[in-house]
């Protein structure tokens, strides 16, 4: 008799985050920088996954990108330059119940970080990377980046750079076990948010370059995409990135690509200058590194004690 | 037994009664890739089984397949044994198996025999097809005799070949077998460990090694004078024998440590090695990295997020890790860094030993860097260093080093086995809510101890920085909160330290001469020590653990004797050498810590030849010492 049927028991509403939530601090950015859309987009995001802030991370290395993680009320990681990847990595490998971000730049991850944004790819730990590709260093006040056009005047080359740009999605593409690479730019928010959440969605590693304005230091093909909207592709495909309606309606050059085909994706990327926005490359079924660094937590202290006994038991006398 | 030039005794079995002796030490010697060390290995776990101290070092050459027959070439392995406890390889050795007559010089050149040494050397040679062969042995073997070495010349390939068509991949086992018998091992343990060795090998290859183990113990029975006793004694508490990697891989398995993240490094990897075959059955996971850096940063991210892991490395790693260490200090991440310690600068000995890391583990981070830095001295304290470390490293908040070296990384020893605790192990990471207010840099000032957020505690959240931070981790550039969180941190250290007692002292309290080391250098000084103090030598040991900080008492222990010297395995000048004065010389890294902490003057006697200090040097340098204080 006091039973209670099953229909009268109501699940509580678990705390509902608002975007609040997610806010800390005011960034630092200067006005006008395409940070501050990023920013907007990734609060937009937890908001609408509902992500726990004690359950999200996100890793950085050195740069004007790299503040990102102080002005999320999440658990954030803002360490050496160029090392976003490895710490992230490590967060991951024994922790699969965090939500792992990295926020990297040009400079961060192409140049410094090379070496470990590669092998991240390969990694293919399930981790949503967003590199902030402005095609010059920001915050040590303009010196050529890795992905400068080729005469990019800066202070470091005041005559014009003297080599052509590394490609970072040609680079990814290019790299074995990639299983996610797409473009956005900052000033097209509905795409930006909808490649942000896609890359989350992603079940291993995304990579997201997004074209991005410096209002200090623009570069010069930036200003050219931004003020020439003819001169952007975005690439639609039932599969890809589903642009909003309004970015379709503002950007008239739309490209039907698979995602599924690294080849085509491979020549969309050949092109230095690559001004397409949308998926390049998606494939769920590579092979992640997370998976096996979690297959074996929760050991007991008895089952961690009874292992390291059995083997002590080869080297007794 | 013969005195003078040995040779073949009559082929009539030898039933003489065995010489006893207390201890011997042992090399096997060949072109790498022979197997001595295999050989040595096995008789070293034999004898440890019977109940004989033993300690082993391996004889590494720099390549992989340097060319035969050549100095170079020499690969092999040194084993010092006997009756009692052996705490380290001893000085010059008593019986040398050469697989050839090349080999040998390299060792000769390190002055690692002496009037006396038996040398039991193939006889193959003697009968090769080549002229230059010929020649060469003989003239080797005439050197030997010169140098009055013992000189057997054994037919080791000709025995093997009755039993294999190929004697290259068995000779170590009938070397093995031969030594079982000068020695009088138990052929049953001999049997099991090299069942033991070829554990992943078909049925065939265990076979036809127990027919080769066989077949030289026999053929010693009938043809070689040589027979000792070495009486065991039988040990009171159950025994392990293994490595110091080996024993570092134990140490964090026991410890709990769910991630060793590396970059294979000489002569650090093999640690990996075993935690590879082992650390998946206890809850653990190795991850090898792209790269040192990589590896570090890999590490201290799972750190951040709860799970404090380790990196392993050897001097030029530890190079490359310096940025990251400076931001475990900073952001105060548990972190454990395993060094073991090779020669150098720059890529150097690799797979020598030496112990030039302190001052670059101490110093090598741009800014100031506390950490605390252990050494273990014995391999028993490689397993339980480890342990130590990571609860250090959890309870103050910060990076922990523990300098091994290439002496203990090879060195096998037996050691009373580790009766395993649960204590020992890391606590589940806390994922309960933070209380209200806590500050993730919440600092205690006297003590400059806080509690760390770990990613998952709700209320927690922070974001770490390498950046100047206040107690709420916000990035600050004021002038007083970079003064406050210096002293702060380096005040982990200060309390840290309150914990620790002053270091035992090995002789008397007080007296003419101290002598101050660090690490594997433990045995060798301790018994240096014991033989001058039995010579009527005034001389005592202190031997330090904790480096940084520095174990307390120092000063009182230095002000009750004459003369304060350290004995360390890296660079000194020395006061003879040209341009040297005492103002300019450049002394060993810890006598510079306890000059400048004590401001004691204390001298150094060290060298980097890449090889462990015999007691014997260490005894040479001791009495010229005592004798200038008299």
């Amino acid at each position: 008799m006091f039973g209670i049927k099953k229909d009268f028991i109501c699940d509580l509403p678990k705390k509902y985050y608002t975007l609040s939530n997610y806010e800390k601090g005011v960034a630092r950015w200067c006005p006008g920088c395409g940070d501050h859309a990023v920013l907007s987009s990734v609060q937009r995001l937890c908001r609408e996954e509902q992500l726990p802030p004690e359950k999200t991370v996100f890793v950085s290395g050195i740069g004007c990108s790299s503040r990102f993680p102080h002005y999320m009320n999440t658990y954030g990681f803002h360490g050496l330059h160029g090392r976003a990847f490895p710490v992230a990595c490590g967060v991951k490998f024994r922790r699969p119940d965090l939500n792992v971000f990295v926020i990297t730049g040009d400079g961060d991850c192409c140049s410094i970080g090379a070496g470990a944004w590669i092998h991240a790819i390969r990694y293919n730990m399930n981790i949503t990377t967003i590199m902030f590709d402005n095609q010059i260093y920001g915050m040590t006040k303009k010196q050529t980046s890795p992905t400068s056009r080729l005469g990019t005047i800066s202070n470091t080359h005041p005559t014009g750079s003297v080599l052509p740009p590394v490609n970072p999605l040609q680079t990814s593409l290019g790299m074995s076990n990639v299983s996610f690479v797409a473009q956005t730019a900052d000033w097209v928010p509905g795409h930006l948010f909808a490649t942000i959440k896609a890359g989350y969605e992603h079940p291993g590693f995304a990579f997201i370059k997004v074209i991005m304005r410096c209002s200090k230091f623009m570069g010069p093909l930036v200003e050219e995409m931004t003020t020439n909207r003819d001169a952007v592709s975005i690439l639609t495909h039932e599969n890809g990135i589903q642009a909003d309606d309004g970015t379709l309606r503002a950007f008239k050059n739309h490209l039907n690509h698979d995602p599924s085909d690294i080849y085509a994706a491979r020549g969309l990327a050949e092109d230095q200058e690559s001004s397409y926005l949308g998926l390049f490359y998606q494939n769920k079924d590579a092979i992640r590194y997370d998976q096996y660094g979690a297959h074996n937590l929760g050991f007991t202290p008895e089952e961690k004690m009874a292992a390291v006994n059995a083997q002590l038991d080869k080297f007794a006398v | 037994m013969k005195d003078g030039n040995g040779s073949l005794a009559s082929p009539s079995p030898k039933t003489s009664k065995r010489l006893v002796i207390k201890e011997h030490i042992l090399e096997i010697v060949s072109d790498s890739g022979e197997g001595a060390q295999k050989a040595g290995q096995s008789f070293g776990a034999v004898s440890a089984k019977m109940g004989n101290g033993v300690w082993t070092v391996e004889i590494i050459p720099a390549d992989i397949q340097p060319p035969p027959r050549t100095k170079e070439s020499a690969s092999g392995i040194r084993i010092r044994f006997g009756s009692g406890k052996i705490t380290n390889a001893g000085d010059e050795a008593d019986i040398l198996v050469a697989f050839n007559e090349i080999v040998p010089y390299n060792r000769i050149e390190q002055n690692v025999y002496r009037e006396g040494t038996i040398v039991l050397i193939e006889n193959k040679w003697a009968t090769d097809k080549s002229d230059e062969i010929q020649k060469s042995y003989a003239t080797a073997i005439q050197d030997f005799k010169d140098r009055k070495f013992v000189v057997y010349e054994i037919p080791m390939e000709e025995e093997c070949l009755k039993l294999t068509p190929n004697p290259k991949k068995g000779k170590n086992m009938w070397v093995l077998g031969m030594l079982c018998h000068i020695y009088d091992r138990d052929m049953e343990k001999a049997a099991a460990q090299v069942g033991y060795i070829f554990r992943s090998k078909s049925k065939a290859v265990v076979d036809s090694n127990l027919q080769l183990l066989q077949a030289g113990y026999d053929w010693a029975r009938e043809h070689l004078d040589l027979s000792y006793e070495l009486p065991s004694v039988e040990a009171k508490e159950e025994l392990v024998v293994m490595n110091g990697n080996e024993a570092l891989s134990f140490g964090i398995q026991a410890a709990g440590i769910e991630l060793c993240s590396m970059y294979p490094i000489t002569p650090a990897t093999s640690t990996s090695h075993h935690l590879a075959e082992c650390i998946q059955s206890s809850g653990g996971i190795i991850h090898q990295a792209e790269d040192e850096i990589a590896a570090v940063g890999f590490a201290i991210g799972a750190s951040y997020a709860g799970k404090t892991s380790v990196t392993i490395t050897s001097g030029p790693g530890l190079a490359l890790k310096t940025e990251f260490l400076g931001l475990a200090v900073m952001a105060e991440v548990p972190l454990v860094v395993i060094d073991v310690q090779r020669g150098g600068p720059s890529t150097g000995l690799p797979t020598k030993v030496e112990q030039s890391d302190l001052l670059a583990v101490l110093y090598g981070q741009p800014g100031d860097a506390p950490k605390v830095v252990l050494a273990p001295s014995t391999i028993e304290e490689c397993f339980h260093f480890v342990i130590l470390a990571r609860r250090i490293a959890e309870s103050f908040r910060m990076p922990v080093i523990l300098l091994s070296d290439a002496n203990l990384a090879t060195g096998v020893q037996p050691f009373p086995r580790p009766q395993l605790r649960e204590e020992w192990l890391s606590p589940p990471v806390d994922q309960s809510p933070r209380a209200e207010g806590a500050m993730p840099y919440g600092w205690d000032e006297k003590t400059g101890l806080s509690q760390r957020p770990v990613p998952g505690q709700a209320g927690g959240e922070y974001t770490l920085t390498g950046l100047a931070h206040s107690e709420q981790g916000k990035v600050t550039y004021l002038p007083e909160v970079n003064q406050k969180t210096s002293a702060l941190r380096s005040r982990k250290l200060a309390t840290f330290g309150r914990t620790l007692k002053p270091p035992r002292i090995h002789g008397d309290e007080e007296g003419g001469l101290l002598v101050v080391g660090w690490g594997s250098t433990l045995g060798a000084i301790e018994e240096a020590v014991d033989i001058a103090r039995e010579q009527g030598g005034s001389v005592s040991s202190i031997h330090l653990r904790f480096l940084s900080p520095l174990e307390p008492g120092l000063l009182d222990i230095f002000k009750r004797f004459k003369k304060v010297m350290t004995v360390e395995i890296n660079y000194s000048d020395s006061l003879d050498d040209p341009m040297i004065t005492p103002e300019n010389r450049r002394y060993a890294q810890l006598a510079w810590i306890l000059r400048a902490q004590t401001l004691v003057d204390v001298d150094c006697f060290s060298n980097v030849y890449g090889q462990p200090l015999g007691p014997g040097k260490i005894l040479a340098r001791i009495n010229e010492e005592l004798g200038k204080l008299n």
